[in-house]
């Protein structure tokens, strides 16, 4: 019973290397998780994607006119996870860009958009996988829009500039989706002598390592789409409530992303 | 005007900077192989925390070498890409139709209700050129 790689005694000899091939590109690839898990994530994500799919079929028979901002945050997500960018640690990950639509459209939006990236990506790159679908989406489409979204709101009722609050939002469901997944795979593969929690605290610091520096850019494009956003759909934007007045927007923005840059 | 743009190229030289600074300061020189993706490592990896772990599903589709793989993430960039780039160039369009509109109506009076104060500051050259067409345009037609 070989198993699949034919390098499996040269490799990895610490925990960081280890970490950096099982998830080196954000989602956990085909097959890698363990049946019993699998089986579980995609129960757990499910009831979210078909709430998602009811919102966005709302959404989009009652505002017609959203249809294209929605197909630009799916669009949004596409970008993002297709660009893988180096970091500090010497590896390559990417974001996920999910922020974005979970502040305009509200999370629920994101568990379907998030999911289709999912699928485009197993389907055709055979970068995370099929099997491991639930448990990718229930890390990039539901918890980092969700915790994305909660920090914005959070933020914004506290009267934080709105660009202060996008870029932190954006910031917060990136990094949470990274560390999902690290709890994902701590559950999966506990270590064998301090258990979940001990693999949880090795995955997370590591992981955090890598993707913050990501985090960061996401946030930045964030902030930077929003700031078209606010330019070019006011209306809309203030429908979805992320503009609260006109006036004072013009001067929220450029305090806020004067506090960013 | 230029404060906005100046802004919003801050924004991208950062996120560039970010991306750029790791690899000009050599920070994967201690690899074996630097800013690796490298999905085709991670059977390794957990085959070392669980030797007894076999993956039980392949992909159904697997990008035959590394440049179709990288033909289809830029397939998918480029669909993003292009249905943003749709999205803000509608938008524009839209924006400067309404305007034309507006002021061929009459001279400028109660056209554009809310979009303008962003867009006033927030407008680019174009955007400028469009106001002015659209200005001199009426102002033929009084004379």
């Amino acid at each position: 019973m070989v198993p699949v790689s034919q390098e499996t005694g040269q490799g990895a000899s610490t925990i960081h290397e280890v970490l950096e091939r099982i998830c080196p590109v954000m989602h956990i690839a085909e097959g890698f998780l363990p049946p019993a898990h699998a089986v579980t994530w995609g129960a757990a994500s499910a009831p979210f994607i078909v709430h998602g799919v009811r919102r966005l079929t709302r959404e989009v028979r009652e505002h017609p006119g959203s249809t294209l901002l929605l197909g630009a945050s799916g669009a949004f997500t596409f970008v993002l996870s297709a660009l893988k960018l180096p970091s500090v640690t010497g590896s390559c990950s990417h974001p996920t860009g999910t922020g974005l639509g979970a502040i305009l459209f509200r999370p629920p939006m994101m568990a379907v958009l998030g999911t289709i990236t999912l699928l485009f990506q197993a389907l055709l790159l055979a970068h995370g996988g099929l099997t491991t679908l639930g448990a990718n989406a229930f890390s990039m489409a539901i918890a980092g829009p969700w915790a994305g979204y909660a920090l914005y709101r959070l933020l914004r009722r506290s009267g934080a500039p709105l660009m202060a609050a996008v870029f932190s939002g954006a910031f917060a469901a990136d990094l949470s989706t990274y560390c999902v997944t690290s709890a994902q795979l701590a559950l999966a593969f506990p270590d064998p002598v301090s258990g979940f929690w001990g693999a949880l605290g090795k995955f997370g610091s590591i992981f955090a390592f890598t993707q913050i520096p990501l985090a960061v850019s996401e946030g930045l494009l964030t902030v930077f789409v929003m700031r078209l956003l606010v330019q070019s759909s006011r209306g809309e934007l203030t429908r979805l409530g992320v503009l609260v007045s006109g006036g004072r927007a013009g001067q929220r923005k450029a305090s806020g992303s004067g506090a960013v840059a | 005007m230029s404060g906005n743009t100046r802004i919003d190229a801050l924004l991208l030289l950062a996120v560039a900077a970010l991306a750029v600074l790791p690899l000009a300061l050599g920070l994967g020189d201690h690899k074996e192989e630097p800013f690796a993706g490298a999905d085709a490592e991670t059977e390794t990896a957990i085959t070392e925390i669980e030797p007894d772990y076999e993956p039980w599903f392949s992909p159904l589709y697997e990008p035959p070498s590394g440049e179709v793989e990288s033909a289809l993430f830029a397939l998918q960039a480029a669909l993003g890409a292009g249905v943003l780039a749709y999205y803000f160039g509608l938008r524009r369009g839209r924006r400067q139709g309404e305007r034309r509109a507006g002021s061929l109506r009459e001279t400028q009076p109660a056209a554009l209700p809310e979009p303008l104060p962003g867009a006033r500051s927030g407008a680019g050259p174009e955007e400028a050129g469009g106001t002015a067409e659209s200005a001199g345009e009426t102002g033929t037609r009084g004379a």
